[in-house]
């Protein structure tokens, strides 16, 4: 990543000999709230997913329960069994501030 | 009618604004916003007692059918990959050992998903990555040693 550019979230799947691989990037600073502010001296909020459910067709194929320490921009991968090419995956995260996200795919 | 229905919205706003003033001024804490996200297993302070929290129970099976992928030196953070290929997987649970709250990130896992998660960690120093993998009623579990060369003492 250049200096000072912020990378996008991507989330992609593909199946493959009957599993589906799905992979993930969040971008999240995912603070623990225990850092302190390296000029200010300040601690820094904590700030972090704490919940990631990953759902398909309605159902919920992952939920993911975080604490502060997954690192920032949380990278993930799953696989699943049953989806077909074509069909809609869905990821949705929710920090403890309340923030949430929803990012979705088409399995290829 | 007309009156009522205003009143509706109106206490519908007023409702919604009084949890933003709450959230704001850090009043509400983070399980109220989030009624699943089980704030005692987080903030425990031994594997022990995040187990307990999390399962009822800390009794743990060492198995060789749970396999950790995660290099033996690591800089912060750094990428684990939990793997089980037995069937009926419902969840699987990353602890790192080095940090003040060990309990790092656990995974529910629906119906057609196999026994495989990646996701990348931080642990503060070189210690123990712990994965758990729980099957029926069994809490499998295996160790890695993890050297970490830069590890913030925050974590």
């Amino acid at each position: 990543m250049a200096t000072g550019e912020k990378s996008k979230p991507w989330f992609i799947a593909r199946l493959k000999g009957g599993v589906t691989e799905i992979k993930a990037l969040i971008i999240h600073p995912m603070e623990t709230g225990l850092r302190r502010d390296e000029k200010t001296g300040k601690a820094v909020p904590a700030r972090y997913i704490q919940e990631v459910i990953c759902t398909w067709k309605g159902k919920k194929v992952m939920s993911a329960l975080w604490s502060g320490r997954v690192s920032q921009d949380p990278y993930l991968v799953i696989k699943i069994m049953g989806p077909a090419k074509g069909d809609t995956l869905t990821l949705t995260w929710t920090d403890n501030t309340g923030e949430s996200d929803t990012l979705t795919t088409q399995i290829k | 009618m007309i009156n009522t229905k205003r009143r509706v919205l109106l206490k519908g706003s007023l409702a919604a604004g009084a949890i933003g003033v709450a959230l704001g001024a850090g009043l509400l804490s983070p399980r109220v916003v989030l009624a699943a996200w089980p704030e005692a297993a987080f903030t425990a302070e031994s594997v022990d007692g995040a187990l307990k929290e999390l399962f009822g129970t800390s009794t743990l099976e060492t198995s060789r059918d749970v396999e950790i992928n995660v290099s033996e030196f690591v800089h912060a953070p750094f990428p684990v990959t939990v793997k089980c290929d037995l069937h009926d997987i419902s969840s699987i649970t990353i602890f790192a050992t080095g940090n003040q709250q060990p309990l790092v990130a656990s995974f529910d896992l629906g119906e057609g998903a196999l026994g495989y998660v990646t996701t990348r960690i931080r642990m503060a120093k070189t210690a123990q990555v712990i994965a758990v993998v729980k099957t029926g009623d069994r809490l499998l579990s295996a160790a890695k040693e993890v050297k970490v060369t830069d590890g913030n003492p925050g974590d």
